[in-house]
């Protein structure tokens, strides 16, 4: 790097470390950090105290600090804040950041350390936090001089927020927050080697133009990229598929992204993903995947994955593309950006599309839609037990009579299935679930974050009664602050999800999988300050959805639910997307059903 | 159609001279169960700002890819070359080769590492040391010449590589 060694030194008055940093937060537009005090992040604490612009959420755990950052990110798009103490501080959080690093979730997590000239002596509370925290982040640093704090501060929001977002972690030690440090602005700051490339590339556009007006049996599949790029760039794709005529799904990351009650949608793909979004991708002759990773949740067995598509791959991270499916057009680029280009092009092309072969392609699909994959069969009867499907259709049909905001969370197993087949979404950053890492306890402090963004809105966790328990904590940070988050739990005293896989391919042995001594949670609502409700019967259920959302305080709605209800479609885990297994409210009782194999159990 | 074939790649990467950066490459190796075939690092600048990797990984030419942009996305990284894709390369490493042994089989090890041009850098009346520079290659087959001769011990530098002609990375 060359810089002119005459050039005005930015240094300006010094201030302690502590000062420094939360002057450079201010400048990256920090109004929230989720965090928990500990030593060695005390000078920090005492200047959060003398100050009014940033307003400081203490959790009960560090781990909900960072999902609650996280949820704080995915509702309003903005970089999440974090901070946490040293050693046993900095390792809770490590789980929530992977989280965020598998998710794409942008974060910068502060972290105290042990002074510098303790570091390595296995002080009190020391942790080798950047070893620990390196391959969970998207990039970490450790400050050790004054004259870096500001800068590295700057760089960390940059590459949280640049390319495909991702966790930072800062080292803080806590000799640099109490000495003197210069302060830099964020204009002064470049960074030297990460530039990751945005503009996608027009003659790579010009050619997956081509193929999509060639295709006869098309489908668009977009991803969490499509979100993270900004809801213009979903409105953007959304009028784009409505030009093309041609269907689209999303993955479990891109709901929201493309309105789901439009008939060009075909609901989630993948594992617990529709038939006809499946099959869809199954039989197509060209895949436009815009921001999507080819996860194996979504891919099935790789090798029977598409086998007859050319497949189009847009995406901002080049080690996304050709990694799991080798694809013919690869593009990389802001998705934002590629879906501008694409419009362009299409428009500006004036090839027609195969109108005879998209009509018989949807006409396939419409047969393909007629077996209901989602149909479940509710006992109407007053005392009937309330089936999991059920109460997610509840909820959602009662929230869009309501007609509020609505922000949903999840945590993860049985429900966080039902809640994205069941509940749909017509915009983006309205559905905060844990999809990479699979992290139970996700579900309530990213409400948290969520609702912190978002006052007004009704904020809702969806949740099952083992995940709740993960951080269940968090129902008296709700209540310090006064949050009216709704937990929506629905119980069967199962791990739903490990007791379906046990009945599927453990010969019914549902080891460890039940729940013997729940607490009783409308007592445990009533516990924390918050208010509990209970629903045993359908009878009861939507009085109990309607007195939650009433509710101005957190509540906890116990929803007991049919405790054999098994979560399809399925595609268990080895198995290509053409062998299905079907629920038997369905209007065929099975799909060519897989064969469960060995190799296929293996897969998890 | 991508080939399954595994093949042998030398990558150069250029990355920011920082705490961690080398930790940082090797965990990804781990961590993604790629192979090390050898590596080596230093800083290549006057001040000391950017250090050059070199590593010799192998995998199918879908997992090089994968490696190549893997390592690129690391922030401070800021450049990667396939030097084996990239045409034309020289490859070299350095090994120090200890071996032990009298009578003939010393002679005879001498007579050899005249014949490959290795350097005697250390000698007493029962041992050499052989300083060795070519590609990893001819380090092999001279290894492999002195263990029946009496190879005591071996300590190579790993490849450094660099494009043939006018080409950088």
């Amino acid at each position: 790097m060359s810089q002119s060694q005459t050039a005005p030194d930015p240094i300006e008055t010094q201030e302690a470390g502590a000062e420094v940093l939360l002057r450079a937060l201010k400048e990256q537009g920090v109004e929230v950090i989720f965090g928990y005090p500990g030593g060695a992040v005390l000078p920090i604490y005492d200047a959060i105290f003398q100050q009014n612009a940033i307003r400081h959420i203490l959790v009960r755990h560090e781990q909900a600090a960072v999902h609650a950052a996280e949820g704080y990110a995915r509702s309003t798009g903005r970089v999440g804040c974090v901070l946490v103490t040293s050693g046993p501080g900095a390792t809770n959080a490590v789980t929530g950041l992977l989280d965020a690093l598998m998710d794409s979730i942008p974060l910068v997590c502060l972290t105290g350390q042990v002074p510098t000239h303790l570091i390595g002596n296995d002080a009190f509370q020391e942790a080798d936090t950047t070893g620990i925290t390196r391959p969970a982040t998207k990039h970490n640093y450790l400050v050790k001089r004054p004259e870096d704090l500001a800068r590295v501060v700057h760089e960390a929001f940059y590459v949280a927020r640049s390319g495909r977002p991702g966790p930072v972690v800062i080292d803080l030690p806590k000799d640099i927050l109490i000495g003197k440090a210069p302060y830099v602005s964020a204009a002064t700051t470049e960074h030297r080697s990460y530039r990751p490339q945005t503009e996608p590339d027009r003659t790579a556009i010009a050619r997956a133009v081509a193929l999509l007006k060639s295709a006869k049996r098309p489908v668009i599949y977009t991803g969490g990229g499509v979100i993270n790029a900004g809801p213009a760039a979903g409105a953007a794709m959304t009028a784009l598929v409505r030009r093309m005529g041609y269907p689209i799904t999303n993955t479990l990351m891109g709901l929201g992204a493309y309105p789901s009650n439009d008939p060009q949608f075909l609901g989630m793909l993948g594992m617990h993903g529709t038939y006809e979004a499946n099959l869809v991708m199954h039989g197509c002759d060209v895949m436009l995947n815009i921001g999507a990773r080819f996860d194996d949740r979504v891919t099935g067995r790789l090798n029977a994955f598409s086998p007859n598509s050319k497949k189009i791959h847009i995406d901002i991270d080049p080690s996304s593309i050709n990694k799991n499916v080798p694809v013919d057009i690869a593009i990389v680029g802001d998705a934002g950006r590629a879906i501008a280009m694409l419009a362009e092009a299409w428009d500006a092309d004036p090839t027609p599309v195969d109108r005879p072969a998209i009509a018989a392609w949807w006409q396939q699909i419409a047969e393909w839609r007629g077996i209901d994959c989602l149909k479940f069969t509710q006992a109407p009867a007053p005392g009937s037990i309330i089936k999991p499907q059920h109460a997610i259709q509840r909820l959602y049909d009662i929230t869009r009579e309501l007609g509020r905001e609505t922000f949903i969370t999840t945590e993860v197993g049985q429900h966080q299935m039902w809640a994205a087949q069941y509940f749909r979404f017509d915009q983006p950053n309205r559905w905060m679930t844990s999809g990479g890492l699979g992290t139970m306890g996700y579900g309530l402090p990213a409400a948290m974050g969520a609702q912190i963004a978002h006052p007004d809105a009704l904020v809702i966790d969806i949740a099952g009664e083992a995940s709740i328990l993960m951080n269940i904590q968090e129902m008296s940070t709700l209540c310090q602050y006064r949050l009216p988050v709704k937990v929506f739990i629905l119980n069967n005293q199962y791990m739903g999800m490990v007791r379906q896989w046990q009945e599927l391919l453990h010969g019914g042995r549902y080891s460890e999988s039940y729940t013997d001594a729940l607490p009783d949670f409308v007592k445990l609502a009533d516990a924390f300050g918050g208010h509990g409700l209970r629903a045993t019967s359908v009878d009861q259920l939507d009085d109990v959805i309607r007195e939650m959302i009433a509710s101005p305080r957190a509540v906890i709605a116990d929803i007991c639910v049919d405790q054999k209800e098994n979560c399809f479609p399925m595609i268990p885990s080895g198995a290509p997307h053409n062998e299905m297994i079907l629920g038997t409210d369905s209007n065929i009782a099975d799909a060519g059903a897989a064969k469960l194999t060995d190799a296929g159990m293996a897969l998890v | 159609m991508i080939s399954p074939a595994i093949r042998s790649a030398t990558i150069s990467v250029l990355v920011e001279n920082e705490a961690g950066v080398l930790a940082r490459v090797i965990g990804l190796f781990s961590g993604r169960g790629y192979n090390i075939d050898s590596l080596t690092v230093a800083p290549v600048d006057d001040n000391g700002h950017r250090s050059r990797i070199n590593i010799v990984t192998s995998g199918t030419d879908m997992v090089i890819e994968q490696i190549k942009a893997q390592l690129d996305r690391l922030v401070p990284v800021y450049k990667v070359a396939d030097l084996t894709l990239g045409g034309p390369h020289i490859a070299r490493e350095m090994a120090l080769i200890k071996v032990i042994a009298t009578g003939e089989p010393r002679a005879e090890a001498l007579r050899l590492a005249d014949a490959f041009r290795a350097r005697v850098v250390d000698a007493t009346t029962e041992s050499f040391v052989f300083e060795m520079t070519g590609s990893s290659g001819k380090l092999d087959a001279f290894a492999a010449l002195m263990r029946p001769l009496g190879l005591a011990e071996v300590s190579r530098t790993g490849v450094a590589a660099l494009a043939r002609g006018t080409t950088i990375i």
